[in-house]
């Protein structure tokens, strides 16, 4: 909303207050400046002057004029290339040196083979509109030579408000000045405070619809007289106001509008056929409304329509067929009251906005109709373009405003300051409520311009704002003592720094995909992680589902890494993936009630699930090489050994076991299973995978269940026994199958050492011609304790012995000779 | 060795020989001389000077002798050891010299080498932010609270006092589940879990929910359809908003400094009454961008003020909603963008650094500040 100052201060006695001051006071109020424009500021050296006469040059694309001027102090001759002048008229002359708004310095300058001593401004180069049409014609009363800033009171402040959604009645210099004159404490001339005259049998209406519209008021102006224009001040103040200036009626309802903040329309009453009827529209009917558009209407649609159908989407814009023209000489003036959520629709169902529907859906004062009819009459009288002489209809169907009770002792309560009673009671009547005290209580009328003051929340907050928010004191509540994070917040921690300390940086992806990843994925059909969960309204359409496994997200971040120069990418990432939609729909709930249990069970049941999971994807050299030696490329065992290194961070226990499961390679992929649940998957990517998404060769990759691996984190372990007797260490060789897991072999060393073997370490993996085809030599250090004595040379021998007896019952395993 | 015997002259007990104890004495020496370092003296000194040398056993031997023997045989064996430690200590000390002004000379390296071999990782800033400002309530004695991304419409909207009509549920702004009909949508704000939170714990109820939410956007410099919010909420009986101001405060302070300051400005949220913008003084001009005629400050466009979040005193609506007596507890709330929080705080100009997921942002930003 922009609103030069000079016209609030026409309802305000406020002394002379800095804009910027006013900008304050106004925002700390709620009424927040987005900035003062500070119209006619950098303009100097631009007089006023007159056309003496011109001379049009030949042999150039566009008409150019050399003019004579004259400026008071003799004549001076320019180039123009505008042509809505006559010899005669008044200009504005930039006579150098001059400066133009942004800056711009207008020197003497050659153009079109001529010396031009200036130029004629027009009114963008003034900043004073957004014609740059033609040049600006000024008053031919202005005396020649004068300043033009001065001559035309050009200097204006003019403030940038955003009005939030509840102030409606702020859409206006009325609302704003109110605010205005509480904020310095000042007097306030209401502008809507006019008497109209009382209504008479005027133009027939009739309300079918008095929910959607409470209020209408039909004014008849016959007998115009077409040859009256807007005035210069008022198309001065539409400009300023970010309205053009249209035509005598158009701007004088929108200056009504603008001014005390009621939309109007004006019918050519002529192109009225019968009755005005305010009712919804009906199936099928359609209407060409102002901006040329033929709009099929909804039956939720308000419409003001005549014998011939609808005439106007009721409070959003008007119809072609009765727009007025310059040729109207009767008008029908439409100054009605809307309910705020049918305008609200309507204006989104035709992705249609004015500055009316903005208003309407805001909330407009129910008691203006008749006062801004009144003030369009009295201008038009005042202008000499209407007779005092006319008809006014006006159907009033409002409801009486409630009373709202208020605890005096409500607004401190909430502040946490005491406000004496008299503070409350005067807050209240600066915005408009009337208040009566009775016994330890307030009854709060608010006035006919805040529907917004329903609750009495809603008049606690009049009180604080105008109070100041600066004024509450900062005060810490005393929270009850909580139990800090929770296991699960502290875990996942835990896992974001192992994976970092381990050499992965973490990202957030996009969790959007396209249908066409499963396939890259290589996933059949019926895999979870085939994207499921739709958006009906995608950012991207592009992109419609939700991710159902992290790796889309991570292979497309590292290709972006990878091509932006960097080859050994190792990233990880750490969220949600949605999983199996509902099919049933959320239940309809009201706001206001705690649902009941198994409302608020139908509720969750209408989402989808969406479970956790941890992901890693790394490519390239895993170590450099470098002075030290070679380097390392990433390979499948780098991916299995995040997820070991994740159980280990949380004291959980990985099984691996060989698996065949897409995307990845089917010789190198492991599945990794915690305390028997499946935790999730790690390895090489398939190639055909690593050639959908573009990745390095070699690409590895694990996605595990978040979920499984902090239910399977250790809880709280109780401390071991460190036995101080010396350990004995023995190596056992023994060969193998090369079908034989590492695992495997592993896991029957350990239960035939049994309680004495306090750590296993495989140290070498040898396959060639001395173990024979078919077979692989696994080197294993063992290395054993007891607790309560030293071993003994027998000891260790047998638990060597019964280690590889096991393991050769298990998996055939021979000792190496 | 030999046992106790009174009759035993000690010239007979042979380690204890006249030339037993020299020959000790001679090897002893020669191979302190011959250690070529500190390792090879270490060794000599074990087997000439051990509990299993000559010298020691000869020292052992000692105790078995008559009394009478014993003053002499014990003179000469400590004469032998004297040497002999003697012998040590010169080659130890020569050793040691050598070690010190040689060899370790000789060991340097440059240690300005780099040691890149394995790759650095890091958690991202975004995650870091989200870890902090918790850590800030965690210590007020506040609790984390989470809830689900995909959300059913009535925690989002109608529980937040958020009407049908309102334009926030419209597909420009909200990002709806396929079918809209089923009422469920990707959250657009944070608020949902206070309705989850309240439901579930009750009053009183002190929680911060940082957590990530979308609204219908197309990704560019200042904007991203996937976002992330920090949200507080503390219900209980006689909070005001003066708690609400001390509150932001504190987590101005927490994030920004001890000079941090916010300022309360009045604005409307329909699940707030009274409802108030939090902003933040310019952390680079301290406002003194916006005295006439001084430098322009990029960071708050000359404004003394950066927006930061939207706050307010829980709406009645809202506390019923989640089965709280608006007649006995008050609340607040507050919420603000973390990437805007992020933003401003390491002077970022484009949101796409943080959504893109270019490892240099993270090496960059991706640790503790
Ligand atoms: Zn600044």
């Amino acid at each position: 909303m922009l609103a030069p100052l000079s016209w609030l201060l026409e309802y305000v006695e406020l002394p002379d207050a800095p804009a910027r001051d006013i900008a304050e006071r106004l925002t700390a109020a709620g009424l927040q400046v987005e900035r003062v424009e500070r119209i006619g500021e950098g303009i100097e050296g631009v007089v006023v002057a007159k056309v003496i006469a011109f001379e049009e040059l030949e042999g150039f694309k566009k008409p150019i004029r050399w003019v004579t001027l004259a400026d008071g102090t003799g004549e001076r001759q320019v180039i123009c290339g505008a042509t809505n002048f006559a010899a005669g008229d008044v200009v504005a002359y930039a006579r150098p040196p001059a400066q133009l708004p942004g800056g711009f310095r207008i020197d003497a300058r050659e153009a079109y083979g001529r010396v031009s001593d200036g130029m004629i401004c027009s009114g963008r180069e003034l900043g004073l509109s957004d014609d740059h049409t033609g040049i600006l014609v000024l008053d031919p009363a202005l005396q020649l030579g004068s300043d033009v800033v001065e001559a035309l009171a050009l200097r204006e402040d003019v403030l940038d408000i955003s009005i939030n959604p509840d102030r409606g009645y702020a859409l206006s210099m009325r609302g704003i000045a109110r605010e205005l004159a509480t904020a310095y404490g000042v007097a306030f001339r209401d502008p809507g405070a006019v008497a109209p005259p009382p209504p008479g049998r005027g133009y027939p209406v009739t309300i079918e619809d008095p929910e959607g519209c409470d209020r209408y008021v039909a004014v008849s102006l016959e007998e115009l007289n077409p040859s009256v224009a807007s005035p210069g001040w008022m198309q001065r103040r539409l400009a300023l106001a970010g309205m053009r200036p249209i035509s005598l009626m158009v701007d004088v309802t929108n200056y009504v509008m603008l001014e005390v903040g009621q939309p109007l329309h004006a019918f050519d009453l002529e192109k009225v056929n019968g009755p005005i009827a305010v009712r919804r529209a009906r199936g099928g009917e359609k209407l060409r409304t102002l901006d040329g558009t033929n709009r099929e209407l909804d039956p939720r649609d308000l419409v003001i329509a005549d014998d011939s159908g609808a005439i106007a989407l009721a409070g959003v814009m008007g119809g072609e067929h009765t727009e007025i023209t310059d040729a109207t000489r009767h008008v029908l003036l439409e100054a009605a009251h809307f309910e705020p959520t049918s305008i609200a629709y309507t204006s989104r169902r035709h992705r249609l906005g004015s500055e009316a529907s903005r208003r309407f859906e805001r909330g407009v004062d129910d008691a203006l109709p008749r006062v801004a009819a009144e003030l369009v009459v009295s201008i038009l009288v005042d202008l000499g373009a209407a007779q005092r002489t006319h008809r006014s209809t006006d159907i009033d169907n409002r409801s009486l405003t409630p009373t709202i009770e208020l605890d005096p002792a409500h607004p401190g309560r909430i502040a946490g300051i005491d406000y004496p009673y008299e503070t409350i009671s005067s807050r209240l009547t600066d915005v408009g409520c009337s208040v009566r005290e009775r016994s330890g209580a307030f009854d709060v009328t608010p006035p006919s311009w805040r529907p917004d003051l329903r609750i009495p929340e809603d008049l606690v907050e009049e009180v604080i704002r105008l109070e100041g928010y600066s004024n509450l004191p900062s005060t810490l509540p005393r929270a009850t003592s909580g139990a800090g994070l929770t296991r699960e917040q502290r875990l996942r921690r835990v896992l974001g720094r192992t994976l970092a300390g381990a050499g992965y940086t973490e990202v957030l992806c996009s969790p959007f995909v396209d249908a066409a990843s499963a396939e890259r994925l290589q996933l059949e059909p019926g895999d979870g992680r085939v994207p499921s969960v739709r958006i009906a309204n995608p950012v991207s359409d592009a992109e419609p589902f939700l991710r159902a496994t992290l790796l889309p997200g991570l292979f497309s971040a590292l290709v972006r890494n990878v091509g932006r120069g960097l080859s050994d990418v190792a990233l990880f990432e750490v969220g949600p993936v949605f999983r199996s939609p509902s099919r049933v729909p959320a239940p309809v709930l009201v706001a206001g009630k705690r649902p009941l249990d198994a409302e608020l069970l139908a509720l969750d049941a209408a989402l989808p699930d969406q479970p956790g999971r941890v992901a890693v994807v790394i490519a390239g050299m895993r170590e450099q090489s470098g002075w030290w030696g070679g380097g390392r490329a990433v390979s499948w065992a780098d991916a299995v050994e995040a997820a070991r290194t994740l159980a280990r961070a949380v004291g959980a226990e990985i099984v691996v076991s060989a698996d065949h499961h897409a995307p990845f390679h089917p010789g190198r992929c492991a599945a990794l299973a915690v305390g028997g649940e499946l935790l999730g998957h790690a390895g090489e990517l398939h190639p055909r995978a690593i050639e959908a998404f573009g990745l390095p060769p070699r690409t590895s990759a694990m996605e595990i269940s978040l979920d499984v691996l902090i239910g399977a984190a250790a809880g709280v372990t109780a401390a071991p026994t460190v036995s101080s007797y010396p350990a004995a260490t023995v190596d056992i060789a023994v060969t193998v199958d090369t079908a034989v897991p590492a695992a495997a072999l592993e896991a029957a060393l350990r239960a035939g050492a049994g309680p004495l073997l306090e750590a296993i370490r495989l140290f070498d993996v040898y396959v060639g011609e001395q173990v024979g085809s078919g077979r692989k030599s696994m080197a294993y250090a063992l290395r054993l304790r007891a607790a309560d004595r030293t071993l003994t040379v027998d000891e260790v021998t047998a638990v060597r012995d019964a280690a590889v007896a096991e393991a050769a019952t298990r998996v055939g395993a021979e000792l190496r000779s | 060795m030999s046992g106790p015997n009174d009759s035993y002259d000690p010239k007979e007990v042979a380690a204890l020989s006249d030339d037993a104890l020299s020959g000790a004495v001679d090897a002893g020496a020669a191979a302190f001389a011959a250690a070529a370092d500190l390792d090879a003296l270490a060794e000599a000194h074990t087997a000439h000077l051990g509990a299993r040398s000559p010298i020691a056993l000869a020292r052992r031997e000692l105790g078995a002798l008559p009394p009478q023997a014993r003053a002499d045989a014990g003179r000469r064996v400590n004469e032998a050891l004297a040497a002999l430690t003697a012998a040590y200590d010169e080659r130890h000390v020569a050793l040691e010299r050598d070690r010190d002004e040689r060899v370790l000379i000789e060991e340097t390296v440059d240690v300005t080498l780099p040691w890149d071999r394995a790759p650095a990782g890091g958690r991202h800033p975004l995650t870091l932010i989200q870890e902090r400002v918790a850590d800030v309530f965690i210590a007020m004695g506040w609790e984390v609270a989470e809830g689900p991304e995909v959300e059913a419409a009535w925690f989002n909207f109608d529980a937040l006092n958020i009407p049908p009509a309102h334009p926030a549920r419209e597909t420009q702004d909200t990002l709806w589940l396929d079918p809209p009909e089923a009422g469920v949508l990707l959250r657009t704000q944070t608020s949902p879990v206070q309705i989850r939170a309240l439901l579930e714990r009750g009053a009183p109820c002190y929680i911060a929910v940082p957590g990530r939410v979308y609204r219908q956007e197309a990704l560019d410099a200042t904007h991203s359809a996937v976002f992330h919010q920090l949200e507080g909420l503390a219900v209980d009986e006689g909070l005001t908003m003066g708690d609400l101001r001390g509150t932001l405060d504190a987590l101005a302070r927490a994030m920004f400094g001890p000079e941090a300051r916010t300022r309360l400005r009045p604005d409307h949220y329909p699940f707030t009454e009274p409802s108030a913008d939090v902003d933040l003084e310019c952390w680079v001009c301290h406002g003194t961008s916006t005295e006439p005629g001084a430098e322009p400050c990029r960071t708050c466009r000359s404004e003394g003020w950066v927006e930061w979040g939207g706050s307010g005193m829980v709406h009645p609506v809202v506390l019923a909603s989640a089965g709280i007596d608006p007649q006995r507890y008050t609340g607040f709330a507050f919420g603000m963008g973390l990437e805007r929080t992020l933003m401003s705080r390491h002077d970022m100009s484009d949101i796409r650094d943080l959504v893109e997921g270019d490892v240099r942002v993270t090496a960059a930003m991706g640790r503790e500040a």
